[in-house]
């Protein structure tokens, strides 16, 4: 997961954000690829001393990173791409990292592969060789596979690729001195290995290669292949650079295509497969297969629905529940604001500006109602800071274990009727923390239809960690309310997610996804993943804590605040609520979690009904300023647009058909 | 040698004698009376007052056509994926195509099948009793397998062009061995090292035989 430091600009290079978008402009680039979930971040992390977030899932890093890297007294420039499985992609990052890869030029290719799944990996790195690229294979996870027996004869390896070989183990530091050695001495190897073809296609090879006058960024023969294998993107480069003479090629590709009557992307990879088998035959021996080990047994007992099931409520009553409710929202933050800011900062740095400042708006504006520092600092330090911290701890561990893909698995039925597939269970647990860097994530979805319905449901349904501490700490007291507020935004994320499957036309999502092996998250990992995501966060909230103070300050001296709270007063009545919580409904605008503290200190004036209502509609109210801006980054203006003034109504919409409903049960709360 | 026109006849006979209730068909109604004589001369079958019936010989040679062109059946619709429309034309010319060796190849790679795809018995002969001991099809889609079977991939259907580049990209492909972890909510198998999980649609596609 990586975090755009700079939300609501809308970057069309995907190499400009990150945090890790150190400026390697003129410098000789090294490019870390390979498929998702082999360690390329964890590398990147350990050439560049730049921490990027490092997970047990498959495909986290949805940006493109930089950073520099000094070998030998030089600096390099060092660039971590997406994980992609083949020179053709499926999905969008995929794409971003071949283009990448094909634009960069770089001066090495480091090609991170599984030792344990070598034969699997190596197909990618024949096609970079294909393509002519500067290529070192970097066997990554050596401890994994030696633990299961697979032994790999580097020196066989190296000797039929024709390209330096480096093994290491990324998690432990072992190896990368070798691979800074073998970068700084890369010089390219001549006799690299060539994968052949049937002969059919060889000759179309040939055919394509005498129309390619231009020059490009990789090797001909892999433009051909690129062209044969329908790569769209390698059509247009190719259409583009050689214009007319485009028809001619499009004809040799036709012709080939006929002749065979499987699709040539089938035939070409099962080539390159058995390419690799041969390769492999002399320098790969595989242990026997292990099944029976604690980590399998348990991750058995995880997908079966029959045990898994009660173990995701357990993760979810435990996770969320116990530790980002009771303990985060409930303990930190009684001790943190109650104590230290209710008790010892706010009160001394009021008494000091009240007698040294004389004017009124001004005092206001520092320790006033909605002052920067009784307001937007005490807000973000005291309340959400506790809230998404423990929430952060959570997911970082759950991450890093390996359960997020078996979650995937449990529940891609269920999401499929709602228009998702299993891998939305990335953005929606990610949303629970915060909505705006889930909304970020959606983009790792294969079709458009998923990424407008999963961002639909993470602006209407999915409450984020603030809110959700902040909401369980309120209804703590009312178990009835708090399962009937439950039961209300499940049912809506359920219809709404399944009416918009129905409206929404477009491709049927599929599943497919890895399941990594289980491990034991390591300490150090899950603490730095989390301080990087609470930075990330602080980053994101902070500055926004103290512009909606300024901004509710001026409103208030201007009186804008009071005609909008006036307008919106009635709406709250109608649906029971009383006029202080338009207030809060319009901060929950300016924050969500901001709206959901705003509830907080005023939970002890609401009855119990009007909590429950309350917090429904806090729940499904708009998204904040920071995920709206993050939706039309993402999904461009008019979709957010349509989504944001969709969910404005429904979520008042619902609290007046709760409302309704309770009153006319006369329901004690 | 019984020509297409007359295996054409044989089949219908037997469907409608055999395995329906007739006890024999209305010549007139079997049309083709050139076609019929040359039958009745070769003896496979008989005709007395304009009705037509099977002999023990015609009976032979129908049921083999039968067989062949319910095997075709199956073998264009569980194997290459023919739609129930094309499979049933593409039968019709399958059948008189097929050399017996052909036919028990066949036979044997799809399992031996006792029905084709309309649920009609396939009549068996001597290689399907002499197979009977296996129980599953030798070829089947990974959906189709239980908990705890396997086998090598043989084939990816190719129909739908996402699934299949996906399946591509992970290295699912013929020659791969497989075992089926878990069948539901979703799919789970070990191929290789590696541990996938896909839905119902991705596990059609993928073909096994069992080893």
């Amino acid at each position: 997961m990586k975090f755009p430091s700079a939300i609501g600009k809308r970057n069309t290079t995907p190499q400009s954000h990150g945090p890790a978008g150190e400026d390697i402009e003129g410098l000789q680039k090294i490019v870390i690829v390979g498929n998702p979930n082999v360690g390329k971040s964890l590398l990147f992390n350990r050439l560049t001393g730049i921490y990027v977030t490092v997970s047990n899932y498959p495909g986290t890093t949805v940006t493109v990173d930089k950073g520099r890297c000094k070998i030998n007294g030089r600096d390099f420039g060092v660039i971590d791409l997406p994980g992609m499985y083949s020179l053709i992609p499926i999905t969008e990052e995929e794409r971003v990292a071949k283009l990448m890869l094909l634009e960069e030029r770089p001066k090495t290719v480091l090609h991170v592969i599984d030792a344990k799944n070598l034969e699997r990996m190596l197909p990618l790195t024949l096609q970079l060789i294909e393509a002519g690229l500067p290529v070192i294979l970097v066997i990554n996870m050596m401890d994994e596979a030696e633990e299961l027996g697979i032994s790999i004869d580097f020196n066989d390896l190296e000797g039929k690729l024709g390209i330096p070989v480096v093994p290491i183990i990324a998690t432990a530091g072992k190896g990368i001195d070798q691979l800074i050695g073998k970068i700084d001495q890369y010089v390219p190897i001549l006799d690299k290995f060539q994968t052949s073809y049937q002969k059919g296609i060889e000759s179309s090879i040939k055919e394509i290669e005498s129309f390619l006058k231009n020059s490009y960024p990789i090797s001909k023969r892999s433009v051909s292949l690129l062209l044969l294998q329908e790569d769209e993107d390698m059509q247009r480069l190719v259409k583009q650079k050689e214009g007319k003479d485009y028809d001619q090629i499009d004809g040799i590709l036709k012709k080939t295509s006929r002749k065979y009557g499987y699709p040539l992307n089938y035939i070409i990879k099962i080539r390159l497969q058995n390419e690799v088998r041969k390769i492999t035959s002399s320098s790969l021996a595989a242990g026997p297969l292990k099944t029976a080990g604690f980590k399998e047994r348990l991750s058995r007992v995880m997908i079966n629905p029959i045990t898994g099931i009660p173990i995701l409520i357990a993760i979810l009553y435990l996770g969320l529940y116990q530790f980002v409710g009771v303990l985060g929202a409930g303990k930190l933050v009684n001790l943190i604001e109650g104590t230290i800011f209710g008790e010892k900062i706010n009160p001394v740095i009021t008494k000091f500006v009240m007698s040294n400042v004389p004017y009124r708006p001004i005092q206001d504006l520092i320790v006033g109602e909605y002052g920067i520092i009784t307001l937007g600092i005490t807000y973000a330090v005291a309340i959400i800071l506790p809230i998404v911290g423990t929430f952060f701890l959570v997911f970082s561990v759950i991450e890093d274990s390996g359960y997020l893909p078996r979650l995937s698995m449990l529940v891609d039925r269920v999401f499929k009727k709602i228009g998702l597939s299993g891998r939305a269970v990335i953005p929606m647990v990610l949303g629970l923390g915060c909505s705006t860097m889930a909304t970020m994530v959606t983009r790792t979805q294969e079709t458009k239809r998923e990424r407008v319905i999963s961002t639909l449901l993470l602006a209407l349904a999915v409450p984020c960690s603030a809110q959700l501490g902040v909401i369980f700490a309120i209804l703590a007291g009312h178990p009835l309310a708090l399962f009937i507020w439950f039961v209300v935004v499940l049912l809506n994320f359920i219809l709404i997610g399944f009416l918009a499957a129905r409206i929404l036309s477009g491709e049927k999502p599929s599943f497919y996804m890895e399941l990594p092996p289980l491990r034991l998250p390591k300490i150090s990992n899950v603490l730095i993943k989390t301080y990087s995501r609470m930075v990330w966060y602080f980053k994101e909230v902070f500055p926004i804590f103290i512009v909606v103070s300024v901004l509710i300050w001026i409103s208030q001296l201007t009186g804008v605040l009071r005609v909008i709270t006036n307008g919106l007063e009635p709406v709250v009545n109608l649906i029971g609520l009383p006029d202080e919580t338009a207030r809060v409904f319009l901060f929950g605008f300016f924050r969500r979690d901001y709206g959901a503290a705003g509830l907080y200190s005023m939970q002890n004036s609401l009855t119990g009904m009007q909590l429950t209502v309350a917090a429904v509609i806090l729940t499904l109210f708009v998204p904040c300023i920071a995920q709206f801006m993050m939706m039309i980054k993402e999904r461009g203006i008019k979709t957010a647009v349509l989504i944001f003034a969709f969910v404005l109504f429904f979520a008042f919409g619902v609290g007046f058909v709760l409302n309704q409903a309770l009153v006319a049960l006369g329901l004690q709360l | 040698m019984v020509t297409n026109a007359g295996q054409e006849i044989l089949e219908k006979l037997w469907i409608d004698t055999v395995e329906g209730e007739d006890e024999f068909i209305e010549l007139k109604k079997l049309g083709r009376e050139g076609t019929i004589n040359r039958l009745a001369k070769s003896e496979h079958v008989v005709i007395s007052d304009n009705r037509v019936k099977l002999t023990p010989k015609g009976n032979r040679e129908a049921k083999k056509v039968i067989r062949r062109h319910r095997l075709a059946e199956r073998l264009l619709h569980d194997v290459l994926d023919v739609g129930v429309d094309d499979m049933e034309s593409a039968a019709c010319k399958f059948e008189h195509i097929i050399s017996e060796d052909v036919e028990e190849s066949i036979c044997t790679l799809l399992g031996h099948p006792r029905e084709c795809p309309h649920g009609k018995p396939i009549p068996p002969i001597r290689c399907c009793k002499e197979g009977k001991e296996i129980a599953e099809k030798i070829v089947t889609s990974l959906s189709k397998l239980r908990k705890g079977q396997g086998g090598k991939i043989v084939y990816i259907l190719t129909k739908n062009h996402k699934n299949l580049q996906k399946l591509l990209a992970m290295g699912i492909l013929p020659g791969v061995p497989v075992e089926v972890i878990q069948t539901y909510p979703s799919y789970v198998f070990q191929a290789g090292q590696t541990q996938i999980a896909v839905d119902k649609e991705i596990a059609d596609d993928i073909f096994v035989r069992f080893v």
